[in-house]
């Protein structure tokens, strides 16, 4: 006990351990306070969700019934609207990935005129508000009837400005010696990429993945003005419409509260179990200086 | 590793420099082939809309002769920038969101730089758990944390005032006074673990033997925070703070979803639901174009600003 002390004090005077941990304790309580909330709200009916204290369960639990509620509300529409989410940012997050990784590696392993300026362009991208695209790309794409449909949501999500800054950076670390003995060996140049230089990149395209799965998953300007037909809308365009419908039916608020216990579950589950990937896509930006 | 290096030596031998840039002109077609289907994508779903938002902000519907005629696009250059500057709900608007990023931006990266440190002293038990609930909220949409956080800023259903009620403290998060406040604690609690985690990346790429130096030279704790960590990860201080200000300028999720819940917020409280308003309320795409390239410049504007102030200070951190 006292060595320890001792060696904590000789090394940090200015750190007490008890000041930290508490101070750990209570931004964890904070980050906590609306998971925990929305979970216990989310098995409790609509009385109760007024009427009981927030930060503990009610009398009469109901979990279950609120959820196969959540799933046959009009029409079963919650499970369309996951499933969308899924759709959007599954297929939207895999050829972004595809599109950025092989720009990048274009960029980090040819020279082609032009090619810092075309870089440069796109970071730039990575500045412009995503507000600021949304707006115009509606008017955009209502001359040519693209509004309304799958694609308006699912073409504008396959762009990655930030997946091909990660992509140049990995794709920089790969030796050209590999690529040249490749090549010797009579691979030819899309081969080369396909077979060995993403396989040697995988992290960092599993990273950009992750990272437009759930730019995409989040998004809600996109989806908000693209579309009007409640059958293709994601998951969070989907609650809002429910959270507008609370003076109807004051059971919209349980629907609400239970739709975004579920919905969150679910994406802080797959964030979550890929976790050490994203890792790889911090320390690429946090190493470029 | 080993065919690799072999590989060398024996393409030197076969073939000579010249052999070699003849191929790599070759390939220059094969790199337009991995480069230009993004490259097209990108044109096509960021430039393009710029360029239209400008040229369309150029433009009004004006009807002909007396205002009998048909109505017509007429060029009209700077109009709708005037109309949209000189319109008191969106001056007021760019107001509060001036006002938003002061509290927000330095709010955002205080919380992520101090809760990385704390992280990183080594003397934390658990400290990857810690790290794994502040990065939490991150995968939580914008919508469904604002829908949260307003059943937590609604007296009849949240337990935080509730008991600060019963402490004989009555706070209105969703007054006009403190709306700002509780719509910058939304973002701070969807986004302070996300910037903690990169800045947590940049401590982790410190060598350790800085540290012993450090060490052996008698630094404390706070001066090896003071002197060696924060300048650094400068250069993942000003990333955070550059990614702060471009969010938080485009405030428009939060503010649209509480607006139910209070007076409080308009419908043109911040520039972009102006520009939404504008668009779809009146369908006057035009003012929403001008008001879509104003967030914009001032987005860009504000980024290298802050970018020069940066790096005025003497270091490379960009």
């Amino acid at each position: 006990m006292v060595s320890a002390a001792t060696s904590v004090g000789r090394h940090s005077p200015g750190f007490p351990r008890f000041a930290l941990a508490v101070a750990l304790v209570i931004a964890a309580v904070y980050f906590l306070l609306p998971v925990v909330w929305v979970l216990l709200a989310s098995t409790k009916s609509p009385g109760d969700l007024f009427a009981t204290n927030g930060l503990w369960f009610s009398d009469a639990p109901q979990l279950g019934y609120n959820i196969s509620r959540v799933f046959t509300e009009s029409g079963g529409a919650f499970g369309v609207w996951v499933a969308n989410s899924v759709l959007y940012s599954g297929v939207g997050a895999l050829v972004a990935t595809l599109l950025a990784t092989a720009c990048g590696y274009g960029i980090a392993k040819y020279d082609f005129f032009g090619k810092e300026q075309l870089f440069w362009l796109i970071l730039a991208g990575v500045l412009v508000p995503a507000t600021v695209i949304a707006l115009p790309l509606y008017f955009l794409l209502n001359t040519v009837n693209l509004v309304g449909t799958y694609w308006s949501v699912l073409l504008p999500s396959m762009v990655s400005p930030f997946g091909v800054y990660l992509a140049r950076i990995h794709a920089a670390t790969i030796p050209d010696e590999v690529i040249e003995a490749a090549r010797i060996d009579g691979a030819g140049e899309g081969r080369i990429f396909a077979s060995i230089a993403t396989r040697m990149i995988v992290p960092a395209m599993v990273t950009i993945f992750l990272f437009q799965f759930v730019t995409i998953w989040n998004n809600y300007l996109l989806p908000l003005v693209m579309l009007s037909d409640g059958a293709k809308f994601p998951v969070t365009l989907g609650l809002t419409l429910w959270n507008s419908q609370t003076q109807r039916d004051p059971y919209f608020y349980t629907l609400v509260v239970t739709g975004s216990a579920v919905s969150m579950v679910v994406l802080i589950g797959v964030m979550m179990g890929l976790q050490r990937f994203w890792r790889a896509g911090m320390t690429a930006g946090a190493t470029k200086g | 590793m080993t065919a690799a290096a072999t590989a060398i030596t024996a393409d030197d031998v076969l073939h000579g420099p010249t052999d070699a840039r003849r191929r790599s002109n070759k390939r220059i077609g094969v790199a337009l082939l991995f480069v230009l289907p993004f490259t097209l994508m990108f044109l096509a779903f960021y430039v393009a809309p710029i360029i239209y938002a400008i040229v369309d902000s150029t433009f009004a519907m004006k009807s002909s002769g007396l205002g009998f005629g048909p109505q017509q696009h007429v060029f009209v250059f700077l109009d709708n920038y005037m109309a949209a500057l000189s319109s008191p709900d969106f001056q007021a608007g760019l107001g509060r969101l001036f006002l938003f990023c002061l509290i927000e931006v330095p709010l955002m990266v205080v919380t992520a730089g101090v809760l990385a440190l704390l992280l990183d002293t080594g003397k934390t038990l658990w400290p990857r758990g810690f790290r794994v609930i502040y990065f939490m909220p991150y995968g939580v949409p914008g919508v469904i944390a604002t829908l949260l956080w307003g059943f937590l800023y609604i007296p009849s259903t949240s337990p935080v005032l509730q008991g600060l009620s019963r402490a004989g403290i009555d706070l209105q998060p969703l007054d006009s006074g403190n709306v700002l406040f509780a719509i910058a604690n939304i973002s701070l609690w969807l986004y302070a673990g996300y910037n903690m985690i990169v800045l947590t990346a940049a401590l982790n790429s410190i060598p350790t033997e800085i540290y012993e130096a450090a060490r052996i030279d008698r630094a404390g704790e706070w001066a090896m925070v003071w002197r060696i960590k924060l300048p650094l990860i400068r250069p993942s201080i000003v990333l955070v703070t550059l990614f702060t200000i471009i969010g938080t300028l485009q405030l428009f999720v939060e503010p649209l979803v509480l607006s139910p819940l209070t007076t409080a917020i308009n419908s043109t409280f911040t520039p972009n639901m102006a520009a939404y308003n504008a668009a779809f309320a009146k369908n006057n795409s035009s003012v929403a174009a001008a008001m879509a390239v104003i967030v914009a410049v001032i987005a860009f504007a504000m980024s290298i600003g802050f970018l020069k102030i940066v790096n005025r200070k003497g270091s490379e951190a960009w």
